[in-house]
Protein backbone atom coordinates (compact mmCIF):
# COMPACT_ATOMS: atom_id res chain seq x y z
CA UNK A 1 0.00 0.00 0.00
CA UNK A 2 3.04 2.46 1.00
CA UNK A 3 4.90 1.74 -2.47
CA UNK A 4 1.56 2.06 -4.54
CA UNK A 5 0.37 5.15 -2.93
CA UNK A 6 3.83 6.98 -3.25
CA UNK A 7 3.93 5.89 -6.71
CA UNK A 8 0.07 7.01 -7.58
CA UNK A 9 1.78 10.51 -5.84
CA UNK A 10 4.24 10.34 -8.23
CA UNK A 11 2.34 9.69 -11.12
CA UNK A 12 -0.58 13.23 -10.10
CA UNK A 13 2.68 15.23 -9.43
CA UNK A 14 4.00 14.29 -12.60
CA UNK A 15 1.25 14.68 -14.80
CA UNK A 16 0.19 18.25 -13.54
CA UNK A 17 3.61 19.26 -14.06
CA UNK A 18 3.72 18.30 -17.56
CA UNK A 19 -0.09 19.31 -18.72
CA UNK A 20 0.63 22.43 -16.80
CA UNK A 21 3.54 23.64 -18.85
CA UNK A 22 5.77 23.97 -16.19
CA UNK A 23 7.96 21.88 -17.78
CA UNK A 24 8.66 23.77 -20.62
CA UNK A 25 11.62 26.00 -19.36
CA UNK A 26 10.93 29.23 -22.22
CA UNK A 27 7.11 29.04 -20.54
CA UNK A 28 8.90 29.62 -16.93
CA UNK A 29 10.89 32.39 -18.04
CA UNK A 30 7.86 34.13 -19.63
CA UNK A 31 6.10 33.96 -16.46
CA UNK A 32 8.99 35.14 -14.81
CA UNK A 33 9.20 38.03 -17.34
CA UNK A 34 6.38 40.35 -15.74
CA UNK A 35 8.17 43.82 -17.47
CA UNK A 36 8.64 42.01 -20.52
CA UNK A 37 5.90 39.72 -22.85
CA UNK A 38 4.60 37.99 -19.79
CA UNK A 39 2.79 34.79 -20.21
CA UNK A 40 0.39 34.48 -16.81
CA UNK A 41 -0.76 31.90 -17.39
CA UNK A 42 1.35 29.82 -15.18
CA UNK A 43 -0.29 31.78 -12.22
CA UNK A 44 -3.17 29.04 -12.91
CA UNK A 45 -0.47 26.24 -11.89
CA UNK A 46 0.14 27.12 -8.53
CA UNK A 47 -3.31 28.95 -7.94
CA UNK A 48 -4.60 25.65 -8.98
CA UNK A 49 -2.55 23.64 -6.66
CA UNK A 50 -3.28 25.59 -4.34
CA UNK A 51 -6.74 25.88 -4.01
CA UNK A 52 -6.55 21.60 -3.07
CA UNK A 53 -3.53 22.18 -0.99
CA UNK A 54 -5.24 25.43 1.11
CA UNK A 55 -8.72 23.80 1.21
CA UNK A 56 -7.80 20.08 2.17
CA UNK A 57 -4.26 20.38 3.83
CA UNK A 58 -5.61 21.49 7.54
CA UNK A 59 -8.16 18.88 7.38
CA UNK A 60 -5.66 16.03 6.82
CA UNK A 61 -3.25 16.99 9.15
CA UNK A 62 -5.99 17.05 12.11
CA UNK A 63 -6.11 13.26 11.14
CA UNK A 64 -4.28 11.49 14.55
CA UNK A 65 -2.36 9.37 11.74
CA UNK A 66 -1.79 9.06 7.99
CA UNK A 67 -4.03 6.25 6.19
CA UNK A 68 -1.20 3.90 5.98
CA UNK A 69 2.00 5.34 8.03
CA UNK A 70 2.21 6.13 11.77
CA UNK A 71 3.20 9.49 12.05
CA UNK A 72 3.43 12.84 9.72
CA UNK A 73 6.19 13.99 8.56
CA UNK A 74 5.85 17.65 8.58
CA UNK A 75 8.44 20.40 9.50
CA UNK A 76 8.13 21.84 12.97
CA UNK A 77 10.29 24.39 12.44
CA UNK A 78 8.27 27.61 12.75
CA UNK A 79 11.26 30.79 12.62
CA UNK A 80 12.48 32.60 9.61
CA UNK A 81 16.25 32.79 9.85
CA UNK A 82 19.12 34.09 7.63
CA UNK A 83 19.52 30.53 5.88
CA UNK A 84 15.68 30.44 4.70
CA UNK A 85 15.73 33.59 2.97
CA UNK A 86 19.31 33.44 1.44
CA UNK A 87 18.91 29.82 0.18
CA UNK A 88 15.35 30.95 -1.28
CA UNK A 89 16.93 33.97 -3.13
CA UNK A 90 19.97 31.75 -4.60
CA UNK A 91 17.00 29.42 -5.69
CA UNK A 92 15.24 32.30 -7.00
CA UNK A 93 18.12 33.38 -8.89
CA UNK A 94 18.78 30.18 -10.26
CA UNK A 95 15.48 29.63 -11.24
CA UNK A 96 15.31 32.82 -13.57
CA UNK A 97 18.71 31.69 -15.00
CA UNK A 98 17.31 28.78 -16.82
CA UNK A 99 13.26 28.59 -15.96
CA UNK A 100 14.75 25.37 -14.19
CA UNK A 101 13.09 24.55 -10.97
CA UNK A 102 13.36 20.43 -9.26
CA UNK A 103 10.09 19.16 -10.57
CA UNK A 104 10.01 20.24 -13.95
CA UNK A 105 14.08 19.66 -14.36
CA UNK A 106 13.28 15.79 -13.13
CA UNK A 107 10.30 15.24 -15.46
CA UNK A 108 11.81 17.07 -18.77
CA UNK A 109 14.71 13.95 -18.81
CA UNK A 110 12.23 12.44 -20.73
CA UNK A 111 12.91 14.29 -23.40
CA UNK A 112 15.99 13.38 -23.90
CA UNK A 113 17.60 16.68 -24.07
CA UNK A 114 21.56 17.09 -23.01
CA UNK A 115 20.34 20.72 -21.26
CA UNK A 116 18.45 18.54 -19.15
CA UNK A 117 20.63 16.53 -18.03
CA UNK A 118 23.11 19.07 -17.87
CA UNK A 119 20.99 21.12 -15.60
CA UNK A 120 20.21 18.35 -13.29
CA UNK A 121 23.30 16.69 -12.63
CA UNK A 122 24.41 20.58 -11.37
CA UNK A 123 21.69 20.74 -9.10
CA UNK A 124 23.06 17.40 -7.41
CA UNK A 125 26.16 18.94 -7.24
CA UNK A 126 24.93 21.92 -5.56
CA UNK A 127 22.66 19.71 -3.34
CA UNK A 128 26.27 17.76 -2.05
CA UNK A 129 27.90 21.01 -1.73
CA UNK A 130 25.18 22.47 0.45
CA UNK A 131 25.52 19.24 2.11
CA UNK A 132 28.95 19.16 2.52
CA UNK A 133 28.98 22.68 3.81
CA UNK A 134 26.25 21.60 6.92
CA UNK A 135 28.21 18.49 8.04
CA UNK A 136 31.29 20.58 7.91
CA UNK A 137 29.53 23.72 10.05
CA UNK A 138 28.18 20.56 12.55
CA UNK A 139 31.53 18.77 12.79
CA UNK B 1 -6.11 34.75 -21.55
CA UNK B 2 -8.39 32.77 -23.94
CA UNK B 3 -9.75 29.34 -22.07
CA UNK B 4 -7.61 26.90 -24.57
CA UNK B 5 -4.65 28.93 -22.77
CA UNK B 6 -6.09 29.10 -19.02
CA UNK B 7 -7.15 25.35 -19.32
CA UNK B 8 -4.16 23.80 -18.86
CA UNK B 9 -2.58 25.12 -16.31
CA UNK B 10 -5.35 25.28 -13.82
CA UNK B 11 -5.83 21.96 -14.64
CA UNK B 12 -1.86 20.78 -14.04
CA UNK B 13 -2.12 22.76 -10.80
CA UNK B 14 -5.22 21.24 -9.38
CA UNK B 15 -3.94 17.30 -10.83
CA UNK B 16 -0.49 18.08 -8.99
CA UNK B 17 -1.89 19.62 -5.86
CA UNK B 18 -3.79 16.03 -5.63
CA UNK B 19 -0.56 14.23 -5.79
CA UNK B 20 0.58 16.20 -2.94
CA UNK B 21 -2.52 15.81 -0.91
CA UNK B 22 -2.37 11.92 -1.58
CA UNK B 23 1.35 12.10 -0.63
CA UNK B 24 0.40 13.81 2.83
CA UNK B 25 -3.00 11.34 3.09
CA UNK B 26 -1.23 8.34 2.61
CA UNK B 27 2.07 8.21 3.71
CA UNK B 28 2.37 11.96 5.91
CA UNK B 29 4.76 13.16 3.94
CA UNK B 30 5.45 16.46 2.30
CA UNK B 31 5.62 16.61 -1.82
CA UNK B 32 9.01 18.66 -1.93
CA UNK B 33 10.82 17.55 -4.64
CA UNK B 34 14.19 19.23 -3.42
CA UNK B 35 14.21 17.16 -0.06
CA UNK B 36 12.86 14.35 -1.96
CA UNK B 37 16.04 14.46 -4.23
CA UNK B 38 17.82 14.69 -1.36
CA UNK B 39 16.49 12.17 0.66
CA UNK B 40 16.24 9.50 -2.11
CA UNK B 41 20.47 10.08 -3.13
CA UNK B 42 21.14 10.34 1.32
CA UNK B 43 18.54 8.73 3.01
CA UNK B 44 16.93 7.76 4.77
CA UNK B 45 13.56 6.33 3.63
CA UNK B 46 14.77 5.73 0.44
CA UNK B 47 11.80 3.76 -1.32
CA UNK B 48 9.04 5.78 -1.12
CA UNK B 49 11.20 8.38 -2.43
CA UNK B 50 12.32 6.68 -5.02
CA UNK B 51 8.69 5.58 -6.37
CA UNK B 52 7.42 8.71 -5.99
CA UNK B 53 10.42 10.20 -8.29
CA UNK B 54 9.49 6.81 -10.74
CA UNK B 55 5.87 7.75 -10.46
CA UNK B 56 7.30 11.81 -11.24
CA UNK B 57 8.39 10.62 -14.39
CA UNK B 58 5.56 7.99 -15.35
CA UNK B 59 3.24 10.90 -15.16
CA UNK B 60 4.95 13.20 -17.80
CA UNK B 61 5.27 10.28 -19.33
CA UNK B 62 1.15 9.68 -19.45
CA UNK B 63 0.89 13.21 -20.53
CA UNK B 64 3.39 12.96 -23.95
CA UNK B 65 2.88 9.50 -25.13
CA UNK B 66 -0.83 8.68 -24.00
CA UNK B 67 -2.33 12.18 -23.94
CA UNK B 68 0.09 12.94 -27.03
CA UNK B 69 0.88 16.41 -25.66
CA UNK B 70 3.63 17.73 -28.04
CA UNK B 71 7.32 17.99 -25.93
CA UNK B 72 8.23 21.12 -25.18
CA UNK B 73 11.09 23.01 -27.09
CA UNK B 74 14.72 22.04 -25.64
CA UNK B 75 16.42 24.95 -23.52
CA UNK B 76 18.32 27.62 -25.38
CA UNK B 77 20.49 28.74 -22.25
CA UNK B 78 24.53 27.99 -22.61
CA UNK B 79 26.47 25.59 -20.98
CA UNK B 80 27.66 27.94 -18.24
CA UNK B 81 23.96 29.49 -17.52
CA UNK B 82 22.93 25.83 -17.21
CA UNK B 83 25.86 24.96 -14.49
CA UNK B 84 25.03 28.06 -12.69
CA UNK B 85 21.56 27.93 -12.52
CA UNK B 86 21.74 24.35 -11.51
CA UNK B 87 24.23 24.67 -9.06
CA UNK B 88 21.89 27.96 -7.60
CA UNK B 89 19.15 25.20 -7.87
CA UNK B 90 20.42 22.57 -5.71
CA UNK B 91 22.35 24.45 -3.11
CA UNK B 92 19.66 26.83 -2.39
CA UNK B 93 16.91 24.60 -2.64
CA UNK B 94 18.48 22.73 0.49
CA UNK B 95 19.84 25.69 1.97
CA UNK B 96 16.55 27.50 2.51
CA UNK B 97 14.47 23.83 2.92
CA UNK B 98 12.43 23.92 -0.15
CA UNK B 99 11.30 25.08 -3.61
CA UNK B 100 8.74 25.74 -5.67
CA UNK B 101 6.55 22.70 -4.47
CA UNK B 102 7.42 22.38 -0.52
CA UNK B 103 7.20 25.69 0.44
CA UNK B 104 5.25 27.13 -2.56
CA UNK B 105 2.38 23.86 -2.78
CA UNK B 106 2.44 22.34 0.84
CA UNK B 107 4.47 24.51 3.30
CA UNK B 108 1.43 27.41 1.95
CA UNK B 109 -1.41 24.93 2.05
CA UNK B 110 -0.32 24.71 5.79
CA UNK B 111 -0.11 28.12 6.60
CA UNK B 112 3.82 27.99 7.33
CA UNK B 113 4.69 31.24 7.79
CA UNK B 114 8.51 30.15 6.85
CA UNK B 115 6.96 28.79 3.57
CA UNK B 116 4.72 31.99 2.63
CA UNK B 117 8.21 34.26 2.92
CA UNK B 118 10.02 31.69 0.80
CA UNK B 119 8.06 31.94 -1.95
CA UNK B 120 7.67 35.35 -2.04
CA UNK B 121 11.39 35.59 -1.94
CA UNK B 122 12.29 33.25 -4.62
CA UNK B 123 9.54 34.50 -6.78
CA UNK B 124 10.73 37.92 -6.69
CA UNK B 125 14.30 36.59 -7.10
CA UNK B 126 13.50 34.29 -9.88
CA UNK B 127 11.72 37.92 -11.73
CA UNK B 128 14.60 40.06 -10.90
CA UNK B 129 16.99 37.75 -12.66
CA UNK B 130 14.83 37.42 -15.69
CA UNK B 131 14.49 41.28 -15.61
CA UNK B 132 18.24 42.36 -14.94
CA UNK B 133 19.22 38.94 -17.87
CA UNK B 134 16.70 40.06 -20.52
CA UNK B 135 16.32 44.39 -20.18
CA UNK B 136 19.35 45.47 -18.32
CA UNK B 137 22.12 43.03 -20.19
CA UNK B 138 19.94 42.02 -22.90
CA UNK B 139 21.22 38.54 -22.29
CA UNK B 140 19.95 35.42 -20.96
CA UNK B 141 17.61 33.68 -22.23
Amino acid sequence: MKAWSALAAGILFGLGLTLSGMSDPLKVLGFLDVSGNWIPDLALVMGGALVVSLAATPWVLKRAAPRFATQFHVPAIRTIDKRLAIGAMLFGIGWGLSGYCPGPALVSLLYGYETTMIFCLAMIAGMLIEGALRRSKIA
Amino acid sequence: MSAVTFFPPLLGGLTLGLGALWLLYSLGRVAGISGIVWGALAGPDRDWRWLFLAGLLGGGAITHWVFELPLPAESTASLGLLISSGLLVGFGTRFGGGCTSGHGVCGIGRRSPRSVIATLVFMIFGMLTVYVARHVLGGGV
